[in-house]
């Protein structure tokens, strides 16, 4: 029986032609998938399902409906493969190379090859280089051109984010919490492709707490709290009134629920005295009956890829792993302790680069990742998200001369004469303050003649 | 010559005995200077701790003033003090040892357990500061001592230094620190271990101190008034202090006084020792001078910016430097910088009298005091001799081998040159100098960006390297060719700015034609060899004469500032074709097609500099830049550019639409959705209030009137007009501030909204109380060169106040911010291994930036240009 490609198998023919070496290995492998010679597919029918043209190409020339040209796809692979380039540069080359291949002659290919890894060495890194202050800089410099104060609309009518100068410092101040958490979720299936499914997750992980959904009342008279609930918000939430009679139940042993006909919710009081009567109607009106405790709003948009996704004002990433029609794989939030505690160190220092280069970007100024990808790395460099300053990376060098020149001077002298402790003037600071060279740079080496 | 280097520097604490070991004088007078102006013996100015008087000598050392560095003396305390740096330490080790026996209140095996961990985090030469607080915690909980099962009583700490202990009966007991120091003599070296400390250079009983050394009068320097009256230094008060109560406190013992007099002198005297170390102690009033001015004592020396650590050794204040102001100089070159003669004349370069040099110095000493002259010579034995109106001739002809001449700068020596705040290492270059006339140092204006230097006043610094080996480093690593590509991003800093921009944008703008002469006239400054056949005989076309800066064989191709990102836009890119001209395309040396503009030779973009540099050298990029500002303003001089008033013109039309049109019909709408929203019409957006809603509607509908104003005045002006032509090929100024001049200043904001403040419910009397329209709330309708309303003008001020606050902020705030990053940081290192270590060589990365790549040293940002490479190989168009 004859086939067509579907979304499924296009994916694997392509999977399957990158990973083989040579062309008689990719047929022999997609033989084994679907019969090539049963394929009646034309390159319109392929391009219609936007499989890159030198895909479709190759598909065809699989199934010996196309000549082939002087260098193959796997020669590409190979040859790129083999050679000594960091992965991003490879995949921008393998890209590039596929594109011209018909122009290409294995000579050319070979060539090509050999002056991008010249370039790549002549770009490498000079041993000694103080890379680390020169990444200091390189975000301490545009830090006076950043905006302050500024708060900024994700999207139009949605969630204020802290941004400029001031997000910046929160971030190398390893905050337990930064100032505005927010977090960035990414839909699954069909949730993704429907408005009103993605609207009704909102609702979901909204927090709501009874006071949202009705009005609360201490009644003196009877000495009970009135709850009446609003039927309007209860059916735009998808709360049932069960519910929340379920939930105020579970506040307290002894506390008495009972529905009155006209649809209000009477809570009496134990003790009948006045100010247990306030602190319940607190306590009621502050009951979450729907929603993860900490996401105040959530806002459905519609992402590059028109597929929904949301926008919540508040942050908690682990609870919100468990809601069905999450990607949670795709799911982030500006909260890099948090990624610290749910996802691990590896996962914030991503989060630090994220973060920061995005703040950096959204203000127009041009940093470099690898400056901000040293700072993230020597923030979580032993496993915890380290602040820069006085209590995580300044503080904890090993000179005493060096901390006692950055903050806190005369402690830090005491503790260190406590503790008999050597400064061994290895770092700057150290060398600057005793007068000699420093080690790094040109310092690092010395010349003698012979 | 191999220089020594200091290995490194232990801290402890000073032993008793340590202190009368090191000591020279033991002092017993609290005076100072004699009646016969001498200081006294015994005294706190001693002849043996040190000289400060010129002419006398040290009685320890022999050394006169200046080479004796001084040397400590000693005061024998009547009675044991608490240093109050280790108050808290102290009580913490009082409450976790035995009041008996002292030893730490701790298990053995306890002890072992958390003296493993100790060694531990040594080794790593981590912080042990954990680990000691767990022992001190988990040690007073112990009542009872487990060595010689003696109760242990609660022990208070009374700030700063007393200690109360309370026995079982709730009985108080003050804990002198004569017994303080019993208690501390008492736990065993083994023990003291698991605080941290190392009993060999800090046992515990040094913190109760019962000598007191006295720093060295080099230290503390008394200075000489005017009246010849002396005034002391703050600490020499201070010590004053200490000795005259010391003195008062073995009087009174010696006589039998009562027990409450002793202890009061006790409490004074430990009051005294407290403040000479810290005169800032919460709950003890600080010392204060005569004049009421708290005294300066050892901490406030060391701390803060202006203290000994940040203010007297990690910066420290240089000779050989030179300040003044900054103005331009497109003449020069960009690594150039002219300096006033006057300037030239004070600083000075040492140069050894070889035999090669011998004549060429003989001739610089013979002029003199005039400029390329010199200041001093230094003979052979090192004698400094000042080279005067008298003695030049005569030290000229005396001038031999193995003599130092301090001979003035010239041109061509290197110096380096600094504008602060010295953000990034680009805040220094290295430039060679330039003797000029006049009193400002000349800069020629490429070379701003990096120092983020204009010429509104600003003032900089130069320093002339004193080194062989500083100035070869200098000219290798900081030359301003050098640094043209900034590390941050990778792209070039350094490039044209404002009329740069403007001159090659006219110049290379459309097909402008020029006679011989004219080109001749352009070209005067620059080396051409070849003018080449003109292009459309006899006229030499504006892209043609630009190519002729360009080096042969330059191959590139991009698009400029001009792009309208037809390909974004879904349209086909109509490359050399383009109305707008963006694609600029060279070849071979030659621009094809395109106009140049700030993305082509601006800073902080500068395309064709980038690769200029990347492909035929620094010498190559530097020369480039100078002919291409040559050229610029060579045109722009003979073309004309000027920007008035009278460019922000309108036409009556265009006014009328931009007020009827544009402005008219927003305030319109804007009136319709405050209705809507009166008439709770409005239905709010997602997530907010109606308020909210509304004042967001009427925001971005003001903000679409202004920019529509705008567009409708770019209509009107064209790209004829100066400053719109300033803004679209980068040179200075964008579109929304020709906006503002010429058709709609818009709505002034504080804090992104609106501006409410002010009275109940309006901004001003002008309005009525709940007015929600675009005039009450801030919005300026009128343009600059229209002139704003009171109420406008008054709405534009508080704008632009909150950007004023801002900006001073800001800076503080970003300051202290780099400060810390530096300091984090700056110890970082890229090993010959291509891991990134810091001082404990612990690893921070494994390869630099995962792959090992300069950011500076990539191509145009990127890492290497795949493009490029394939293009030049197979002559295709690669990817996108």
């Amino acid at each position: 029986m004859q086939r067509a490609l579907t979304a499924e198998d296009k994916e694997e023919v392509v999977k399957e032609l990158i990973r083989a070496g040579i062309e008689e290995e990719i047929a022999e492998q997609i033989k084994g998938e679907f019969i090539p010679a049963e394929l009646t597919i034309e390159l319109d029918e392929l391009l219609e399902m936007q499989i890159e043209e030198a895909y479709a190409r190759d598909i065809l020339m699989v199934q010996g409906r196309r000549e082939e040209g002087e260098v193959k796809l796997g020669d590409i692979e190979l040859k790129v493969n083999k050679s000594k380039l960091p992965e991003l540069i490879k995949g921008e080359l393998r890209k590039k190379l596929r594109a011209v291949r018909d122009k290409l002659s294995r000579r050319k290919l070979d060539e090509i090859l050999k002056k991008v890894e010249e370039k790549y060495e002549k770009a490498k890194v000079e041993p000694r280089e103080a890379v680390g202050i020169v990444a200091a800089q390189s975000i301490g410099e545009p830090g006076t051109q950043m905006t302050l104060r500024t708060f900024h609309y994700a999207g139009v009518g949605a969630i204020y984010i802290t941004l400029g100068l001031p997000r910046i410092i929160e971030i190398v101040d390893a905050r337990k919490k930064p100032s505005t958490p927010a977090m960035k979720i990414k839909l699954a299936g069909e949730y993704a492709s429907d408005r009103n499914k993605a609207e009704e997750l909102t609702m979901e992980i909204e927090e709501t707490y009874i006071r949202d959904i009705g009005k609360v009342e201490a009644s003196t008279e009877d000495m009970s709290v009135w709850v009446s609930l609003k039927e309007r918000e209860l059916k735009r939430r998808h709360i049932g009134r069960e519910e929340v009679e379920e939930k105020l139940k579970g506040l307290g042993a002894g506390v008495l629920v009972e529905a009155t006909e006209d649809g209000k919710l009477r809570i009496q009081v134990q003790n009948k005295f006045y100010h247990e009567l306030l602190r319940l109607e607190e306590k009621v009106s502050s009951t979450l009956v729907k929603g993860i405790e900490g996401i105040k709003r959530a806002i459905v948009r519609r992402d590059v890829d028109g597929e929904y996704m949301l926008y919540t004002e508040g942050s908690a990433l682990k609870k919100v792993m468990r809601i069905e029609g999450i990607d949670f794989s795709r799911t982030t939030t500006n909260n890099i302790a948090e990624i610290a505690d749910v996802l691990g160190i590896e996962a914030a220092r991503n989060a630090i680069i994220e973060e920061m280069m995005g703040t950096l970007e959204e203000q127009g100024l041009d940093v470099d990742p690898r400056h901000v990808m040293l700072i993230a790395d020597a923030m979580t460099m032993d496993g915890e998200v380290k602040q820069i300053g006085r209590h995580g990376l300044a503080g904890g060098k090993a000179s005493v001369l060096s901390r006692a020149a950055f903050e806190v001077t005369v402690d830090n002298l005491l503790e260190a004469a406590t503790h008999g402790e050597t400064d061994e003037l290895k770092g700057v600071t150290e060398n600057v303050i005793v007068g000699q060279p420093i080690k790094l740079g040109t310092g690092a080496i010395e010349l003698v003649a012979r | 010559m191999r220089t020594k280097r200091i290995k490194g520097i232990k801290f402890g604490l000073l032993s008793p005995a340590e202190i009368r070991r090191m000591s020279a004088a033991k002092i017993i007078t609290a005076d100072t200077y004699g009646e016969d102006g001498f200081p006294i013996e015994m005294g706190l100015v001693n002849q043996r701790i040190g000289v400060i008087d010129p002419g006398l000598r040290c009685k320890t050392c022999g050394g006169r003033m200046g080479e004796c560095p001084g040397h400590f003396g000693h005061i024998e305390l009547a009675a044991p003090v608490i240093h109050v740096g280790y108050a808290k330490l102290i009580y913490r080790m009082l409450s976790a040892t035995c009041r008996k026996c002292g030893r730490v209140l701790l298990e053995e095996k306890e002890k072992e357990r958390f003296l493993a961990e100790i060694e531990r985090q040594k080794e790593k030469q981590a912080d042990v500061g954990d680990v000691v607080k767990e022992v001190f915690k988990e040690a007073v909980k112990n009542a009872v001592c487990m060595y010689c099962g003696e109760h242990q009583r609660v022990i208070k700490y009374d700030k700063p230094t007393t200690y109360i202990e309370i026995d079982e009966e709730e009985k108080k007991r003050r804990l002198m620190p004569t017994d303080v120091r019993e208690r501390l003599e008492r736990i065993p070296d083994e023990d003291i271990a698991l605080f941290g400390m190392d009993p060999k250079s800090a046992r515990p009983e040094w913190m109760v101190l019962t000598v007191l050394p006295v720093p060295p009068v080099t230290a503390r320097p008394s200075i000489t008034l005017e009246s010849g009256q002396r005034s002391e230094d703050d600490l020499t008060h201070k010590l004053v202090d200490i000795i005259r109560i010391n003195q008062r406190f073995m009087e009174n013992r010696d006589a039998g006084a009562p027990q409450l007099i002793i202890e009061d002198l006790w409490e004074l005297l430990q009051y005294h020792v407290s403040t000479y170390f810290n005169n800032e102690i919460p709950g003890l009033p600080p010392a204060r001078h005569r004049s009421g001015r708290p005294l300066k004592t050892m901490e406030q020396r060391l701390k803060g910016k202006e203290g000994r650590f940040r203010g007297s050794l990690s910066g420290k204040r240089v000779n050989f430097s030179a300040r003044t102001v900054i103005s331009p100089d497109p003449d020069i070159d960009i690594d150039e910088v002219g300096v006033p003669e006057e300037i030239a004349k004070e600083l000075t370069i040492t140069v050894n009298v070889t035999e090669r040099n011998l004549e060429a110095m003989r001739e610089t000493v013979r002029r003199g005091k005039k400029h390329p002259g010199a200041n001093y010579v230094r003979r052979a034995d090192g004698k400094k001799v000042k080279v005067t109106e008298i003695n030049y001739e005569a030290l000229a002809d005396e001038l031999d081998i193995g003599w130092k001449v301090e001979r003035h700068i010239r041109d061509g020596d290197i110096v380096l040159f600094n504008r602060q705040p010295s953000l990034h290492r680009v805040s220094i270059m290295a430039h060679r100098v330039r003797v000029m006339p006049g009193k400002t140092f000349r800069v020629n204006p490429t070379v701003c960006p990096p120092y983020n230097a204009d010429y509104d006043g600003d003032e900089m610094n130069l320093h002339v390297l004193q080194t062989e080996e500083a100035r070869a480093e200098a000219k290798i690593l900081m030359a301003v060719q050098r640094n043209i590509i900034s590390p941050r991003f990778g792209r070039p800093i350094i490039g044209g700015i404002h009329d740069y921009i403007t001159g090659l944008f006219l110049l290379t703008w459309g097909e402008k034609k020029f006679e011989r002469e004219e080109v001749l006239e352009m070209l005067r400054k620059i080396t051409v060899n070849d003018l080449g056949e003109p292009a459309e005989a006899p006229y030499w076309t504006g892209k043609q004469i630009f190519s002729m800066i360009l080096p042969r064989g330059l191959n590139l191709q991009f698009r400029g500032k001009m792009c309208e990102k037809c390909i974004e836009r879904g349209l086909v890119c109509m490359k050399e074709k383009c109305p707008h001209e963006a694609y600029v395309k060279i070849r071979e040396g030659e621009l094809i097609s395109g106009v140049i503009d700030e993305v082509a030779i601006g800073s902080f973009k500068g395309i064709i500099i980038d690769r200029i540099f990347r492909q035929y050298g620094e010498e190559a990029a530097k020369r480039f830049i100078n002919d291409a500002s040559h050229l610029a303003i060579n045109y722009i001089l003979q073309a004309g550019f000027s920007f008035g008033i009278s460019d922000e013109d309108i036409p009556k039309e265009g006014e009328k639409q931009i007020r009827e049109e544009a402005v008219r019909e927003a305030e319109h709408k804007v009136e319709e959705l405050i209705k809507a929203y009166e008439a709770e019409e409005l239905e709010a957006l997602p997530g907010r209030t109606l308020e909210e809603t509304l004042e967001l509607l009427v925001m971005q509908e003001l903000a679409r009137a202004r920019d529509e104003a705008g567009d409708i005045a770019e209509r009107y002006l064209g790209i004829e007009n100066a400053a719109v032509l300033m803004a679209k090929s980068g040179a200075r100024g964008s579109m929304l501030n020709l906006t503002q001049m010429a058709a709609c200043v818009g709505q002034q904001s504080v804090r992104g909204e609106r501006i409410r403040r002010g009275y109940q419910g309006r901004t001003l009397p002008h309005f009525k109380s709940g007015d929600r329209g675009a005039d009450a709330h801030g919005f300026v309708r009128a343009s600059f060169k229209d002139g704003l309303s009171p109420t406008e003008y008054f709405f534009h001020a508080v704008g632009g106040r909150e950007a004023l606050v801002d900006t001073a902020v800001r800076t503080s705030q970003s300051g202290y911010f780099q400060r810390r990053l530096i300091n984090a940081l700056q110890d970082l290192e890229v090993k010959n291994d291509g891991t990134v270590r810091e001082t404990r060589d612990t690893i921070v990365q494994f390869k630099y930036g995962e792959d090992s790549v300069d950011p500076s040293k990539g191509e145009y940002g990127k890492v290497v240009d795949i493009d490029e490479i394939i293009r030049e190989m197979i002559g295709a168009e690669a990817g996108a």
